[in-house]
């Protein structure tokens, strides 16, 4: 394993061009740049993973197999099959993550959109978490047990301590980000102090984590509701619940705010602060910023306690604000894993995290809404998300599906 | 920690990362001995328990019948900590002259401190040493293949994180073939194909297209997970009875090794896929490191460009191994599917791809090492769930948790600054 390596390497643009072609045209140079760059990569990498979503669709339609056994005798059938298969799925896609033509209210028709953005916001914040770790050369795994410490933190000083809303609710935010911070900071401080590998000890941490956290659910005297055996805490009492920001009739809540204000501080920490250029230098190369008087295990140490933090802040967010009826450990819903696509996906940039976290956001809503109404199992928004991270990280092989021009190599 | 905010450039990090300078010294291995051994101590002190505990060393069909071992809990428990503390000062003794602690060592530890834990947790019952090995080693079965395909990938350059997305998608092939054909043969050759495809499309990013290779694990894991989980809502569960019900392989005995006591019962009488595994990790540890081909495989992912150079094919051999990797692990998704349960189901390998992993970098890159590190984590789970039915002072909940902290210790402690080959995850790119 190379953790020395910076983890998202943009190594193929390095590679001299497929073929140099003689005395372009200005419009052809502009052209070729526009589709020769990141952007159109990774709005091309989106398309490539959709139209394979979609092919998946129609695969297990049942519409489209039953024309398709007769397909010689009738093509327009089977044609037609596809059609209302595709314009199903994806009108269900967007009905569920942006716009609802089928009802009435404004309210109701704009609905989707604000639950898209309650989806997105623990993507954004843990992956935030993952990309801050990536840029300085750490690979953070664990997003699973930190979100359900930090879950499990807010969620006990929610239900013991009784207090008004105005000191309750940020005493609860601080203790979940404090115990994922605590969490992620153990794998960083033994990367610093014995150079245990931090893949391997967040991988590690995380079930330690889940297991811990059932054992504190299945206990009354530490968080599991009284009268009851479930391993599941009370439901969380009104002075921390996030408030809803759009009032009562959306579930968007303050996590929302709060993940944009971790954008906001994430894009001052790496590109304003001391501290981040440390985070960066080190991820760029470990041994030149040692040589340049970089404590770098000081460094890993740090910046593991942050992304802890940030990927805690998911965790609270899901326990104070998407999931009120009580800690238990599901509560993670797999965002710890998805967060290192997003990171992925948003090339550990915190504004490109936002975008990512956003698009899949929507995709989760949609998702739910495609299997509501289509009946297309939810799984194939995993596959659609794995695959624009896969195409994302191979550029060459984008471009030579789209026939793209290579970057020029800039020397 | 330097409590000095200013960093001086001349002085030493205070920090040492680099592998190549071990802690001179004491050494780790001692210490994480005593922490045991002290460990064990305190749960007698803090709770005796003045009962006894059997050991039953024989099943009921062995020919020759063992007698069970009855013994006092607290005594024993104090004699193997006293053997604790002795070889933890032994340990201390070989480190101070500069030697490092054997393995030999290592193993008479670890079954003394298991000793000294079954005689305390399981007082006054009795434990199945039978059937908590045995069922240690069937548990482990998924891990080994996986950890063998792990070492291969990692010792050729090409960091495999996919391990468990193999796993998953062998144990899917398995389940989907060997239903339709109803032979378990032919789910376990889907199996090897389904791992090495996962493996294929591993080597075409990470090989040809030069991305980052833990980033195309962690994707592709991601990838297998969403694609069977899809395919099994889609296509498997609304036909269970003709495309999710596979045949089992049976358990085999194996005639005279099989009446061997205690051994016999253990090693040889399970599945084939149990007797495919002891090949399995014979042949690739021979392979690896006695033949030409192991040579290159190991000089690709040392340093490629020395093996470019004297005429080996890297990125060909990359390639090669890769799909090696992937048939071996795919066989252990297999064990799923084809042994434990004869159907699949969505994310059935809960992750044990992330701990063959672990048990690649527990054991240094090297199979053998890695083979025992799975079967520690083997050993550890089937503890928990036999501790579970005897009835144990120990909550569940850290039962399970136990090979993961050790697992932490062990990296950090025992393994420490373990080395991956030079070339690990670093694309190989000709000039």
């Amino acid at each position: 394993m190379s953790s020395e390596q910076p983890p998202v390497q943009e190594t193929a643009e390095e590679r001299p061009p497929a073929e140099q072609k003689p005395e372009p045209s200005r419009w052809h140079l502009a052209l070729r740049e526009v589709a020769a760059g990141q952007v159109s990569v990774a709005f091309f990498s989106v398309l490539l993973a959709v139209i394979v979503g979609s092919v998946m669709i129609l695969f297990t339609d049942d519409q489209v197999r039953e024309t398709a056994s007769y397909i010689g005798a009738r093509p327009g059938d089977f044609f037609q099959a596809v059609q209302e298969a595709i314009t199903g799925a994806y009108s269900a896609l967007v009905r569920g993550s942006i716009w609802n033509n089928r009802v009435d209210t404004f309210e109701q028709q704009i609905r989707p959109l604000t639950e898209t953005l309650k989806f997105s916001a623990p993507l954004i914040t843990a992956g935030l978490g993952v990309g801050l770790a990536f840029r300085a050369g750490l690979f953070n795994i664990g997003g699973r047990g930190q979100m359900l410490l930090a879950g499990a933190a807010a969620g006990w000083v929610g239900v013991n301590a009784d207090l008004p809303a105005i000191v309750h609710l940020p005493l609860a935010i601080a203790a979940g980000m404090l115990a994922g911070a605590l969490w992620a900071g153990i794998a960083g401080l033994l990367k610093a102090r014995t150079g245990a590998h931090e893949v391997i000890v967040t991988i590690m941490l995380n079930y330690v984590g889940y297991y811990l956290v059932f054992f504190a659910l299945t206990r009354k005297e530490i968080l599991q509701a009284p009268g009851t055996i479930n391993p599941k805490s009370e439901p969380m009492p009104d002075s921390v619940v996030l408030p809803k920001i759009l009032g009562d009739k959306f579930n968007l809540h303050l996590g929302f705010v709060l993940a944009l204000l971790a954008v906001a501080f994430v894009w001052w920490l790496l590109n304003r602060s001391a501290a981040g250029f440390r985070f960066r230098a080190v991820g760029e190369n470990p041994d030149a910023a040692r040589a340049s008087g970089i404590d770098v295990g000081r460094t890993y140490t740090v910046v593991m306690l942050i992304a802890g933090a940030l990927v805690g802040l998911a965790g609270v967010n899901q326990a104070l604000g998407t999931v009120t009826s009580g800690v238990a450990t599901d509560l993670d819903a797999g965002i710890g894993f998805d967060a290192i696509t997003v990171a992925l996906l948003g090339r550990s940039r915190p504004l490109g995290i936002l975008a990512a976290g956003l698009l899949f956001g929507a995709f989760k809503a949609g998702g739910f809404a495609m299997q509501a109404s289509e009946n297309i199992p939810v799984d194939i928004v995993l596959i659609v998300q794995s695959l624009i991270v896969l195409f994302i990280a191979a550029p060459p092989l984008v471009r030579a599906i789209f026939r793209l021009p290579a970057k020029e190599a800039t020397a | 920690m330097s409590t000095d905010p200013i960093v001086r450039p001349d002085e030493p990090p205070v920090t040492a990362l680099e592998p190549t300078a071990p802690p001179p010294g004491l050494g780790k291995t001692p210490v994480l001995f005593g922490v045991f051994a002290v460990l064990i101590a305190a749960l007698v002190l803090f709770k005796p328990r003045h009962e006894d505990t059997t050991f039953r060393l024989a099943t009921d069909t062995d020919l020759v019948k063992l007698p069970e071992i009855t013994v006092p809990a607290d005594a024993t428990t104090w004699v193997m900590v006293v053997l604790m503390v002795l070889a933890a000062a032994f340990a201390a003794w070989s480190a101070r002259a500069g030697r490092r602690t054997p393995l030999w060592l290592v193993a008479l530890f670890g079954v003394a401190a298991m000793t000294a834990f079954l005689s305390w947790a399981a007082a006054g019952e009795t434990v199945p040493v039978i059937g908590l090995l045995a069922g240690a080693l069937a548990l482990a079965v998924p891990l080994v293949f996986g950890a063998l395909g792990g070492v291969l990938g990692e010792r050729a350059g090409v960091v495999n994180i996919a391990i468990d997305g193999q796993l998953l998608f062998g144990a899917f092939g398995a389940a989907l073939v060997g239903s339709i054909t109803g032979s378990p043969w032919a789910g376990l050759l889907a199996a090897m194909l389904a791992g090495a495809l996962v493996a294929l499309v591993l080597g075409v990013f990470a090989i040809t297209y030069y991305v980052d290779q833990v980033i195309v694990g962690v994707v592709l894991n991601v990838l297998v997970i969403g694609l069977t989980s899809f395919m099994f809502s889609q296509v498997l569960a609304p036909n269970a009875a003709d495309l999710n019900s596979p045949p089992r392989f049976e358990r085999m005995p194996i005639p005279l090794l099989g009446e061997i006591p205690v051994i016999g019962p253990i090693l040889f009488r399970q599945t084939i896929l149990v007797y495919l595994m002891y090949a399995a990790v014979a042949i690739v540890t021979w392979a690896l490191y006695r033949t030409r081909w192991g040579l290159r495989v190991r000089a690709v992912g040392e340093h490629p460009k020395a093996a470019d150079t004297v005429g080996i094919k890297v990125n060909l051999t990359r390639y090669r191994t890769v799909l090696l990797a992937g048939l071996i692990a795919g066989a252990g998704g297999a064990t799923y599917t084809l042994v434990s349960v004869s159907q699949f189901n969505r994310e059935m390998t809960g992750g044990a791809g992330y701990i063959a992993l672990a048990a690649v970098i527990f054991g240094k890159w090297d199979p053998i090492r890695a083979t025992l590190a799975a079967l520690l984590f083997g050993f550890a789970s089937n503890l928990q769930s036999v501790l579970s039915v005897i009835g144990s002072p120990v909550p569940s909940q850290f039962m399970l948790m136990l090979p993961y902290v050790v697992t932490i210790f062990a990296v950090a402690g025992l393994v420490g600054h373990s080395r991956a080959p030079a070339a690990d995850g670093v694309p190989y790119r000709k000039a």
